[in-house]
C-alpha cells in the first residue's frame, strides 16, 4: 500500500483537531492557543502541499508561502499585543483582557 | 513496506505526538520545544512530498523566527503558569468530544475523494518535470510572474507587522539615564569651567 493523498488529508486533519482541542484545553493561556493556531496552520499547508504534489500542480505551493507570510505576520502581532497586555495588566488570563472595551 | 512509507509514518506520528504535547505540557518552555520537534517533523513531510523549497522554509521561518519568538516571548514575561493551567482538567471532557465530532465531520469530508475527468487540463500552473526545472525554480518562475502582486503584497504585510510590533512594544522610559548628545554637543566651555591664574609659590 504506497502513501496516497488521503494519508496525508488524515494527518493534517488529526493535527487540525488537536490544534482545536489545545486552544478548547488551554482557554486561560493565551502562549498556548498562539501556538495552537500555528497548528492549524501547518496542517493546512500539509493539505495545500498535498494537493499540490497529488495534482501536479504548483499553486498549493506558492500559496503555502502566503500562508506561511500570514501567519509569521500574526505570531509577530500577537505576541507583541500579549508584551504590551502584560506590561498594563501584570497577567495574561484571557478573561481579564475584557477591560479593551475602548 | 517502502522506505517512504516508513519515513511517512514515523513523521506523521512525531508530528502529531509532538502537536498533542504541544498543548498538553506543563510548561509554555516545553510546548515551544514540543512545537518546534512537530513543524520540524512537518517539513519532512514536505520533503517527501516533493515540496524541498516549502519544507526549508517551514524550518527557517517557523522554527528559526516564529518559535523562537515564542520561546522569548515565554521566558520574558514573567507569569505563574501553574495557576493558568489549574483549570485544564475540567475542560478535557468538552475538548474532547469537539475534537472528535470533527475529526468525524473532517473524515466524511476528506474520506471519498475522487479527482474529477480530465482535471489535468484544468491545471493553473501544472508542475514541470523534475528533470527539467527543479522544485525551487519552478516555484520562483511562478511566485515572480503569475503571482507577482501577491507577492508584493506578503512583502507588505511583514512590513506592516514589523513596524506594528515595533509600535505596541516601544515605550520611552523615564527612571534610567539616558545619554543626552544634544545637551553634550551644546556644553559651553565658558559655563562650566572657570580659569584660575595660580601664582607660583602660592596656593589658591
Amino acid at each position: 500500500m504506497t502513501i496516497g493523498l488521503e494519508h496525508y488529508l488524515t494527518v493534517a486533519a488529526v493535527l487540525f483537531v488537536i490544534g482545536i482541542f489545545g486552544i478548547f484545553l488551554n482557554r486561560k493561556n493565551v502562549i498556548v492557543i498562539l501556538m495552537s493556531i500555528e497548528l492549524m496552520l501547518l496542517s493546512v499547508n500539509i493539505n495545500l502541499v498535498a494537493f499540490s504534489t497529488f495534482l501536479g500542480d504548483l499553486t498549493g505551493q506558492v500559496f503555502t508561502l502566503f500562508v506561511l507570510t500570514v501567519a509569521a505576520a500574526e505570531a509577530a502581532i500577537g505576541l507583541a499585543i500579549l508584551v504590551c497586555f502584560f506590561r498594563n495588566r501584570g497577567t495574561i488570563a484571557v478573561e481579564d483582557v475584557s477591560n479593551m472595551k475602548g | 513496506m517502502t522506505i517512504t512509507d516508513f519515513v511517512f509514518y514515523m513523521f506523521s506520528v512525531v508530528m502529531v505526538t509532538g502537536g498533542l504535547l504541544t498543548v498538553t505540557a506543563r510548561s509554555p518552555v516545553h510546548s515551544v520545544l514540543w512545537l518546534i520537534l512537530s513543524f520540524i517533523s512537518g517539513a519532512g513531510l514536505f520533503v517527501i512530498m516533493g515540496a524541498e523549497f516549502v519544507a526549508m522554509l517551514l524550518i527557517i521561518v517557523y522554527v528559526g523566527a516564529v518559535a523562537v519568538l515564542f520561546l522569548f516571548v515565554v521566558m520574558m514575561l514573567d507569569v505563574d503558569f501553574v495557576a493558568l493551567k489549574a483549570e485544564m482538567s475540567r475542560y478535557i471532557p468538552v475538548a474532547g468530544l469537539i475534537g472528535v465530532i470533527l475529526l468525524m465531520q473532517l473524515a466524511m469530508a476528506f474520506g471519498p475523494w475522487s479527482f474529477s475527468e480530465g482535471f489535468e487540463a484544468r491545471l493553473g500552473s501544472p508542475t514541470p518535470p523534475v528533470e527539467a526545472v527543479h522544485n525551487t525554480q519552478a516555484l520562483g518562475l511562478i511566485l515572480y510572474d503569475q503571482y507577482f502582486l501577491l507577492f508584493q503584497l506578503a512583502g507588505l504585510i511583514l512590513l506592516v507587522a514589523m513596524i506594528g510590533a515595533i509600535v505596541l512594544t516601544l515605550r520611552h522610559r523615564t527612571d534610567v539615564k539616558r545619554q543626552d548628545v544634544i545637551a553634550q554637543m551644546m556644553r559651553d566651555p565658558k559655563v562650566t569651567l572657570e580659569l584660575k591664574d595660580v601664582k607660583s609659590g602660592q596656593g589658591l
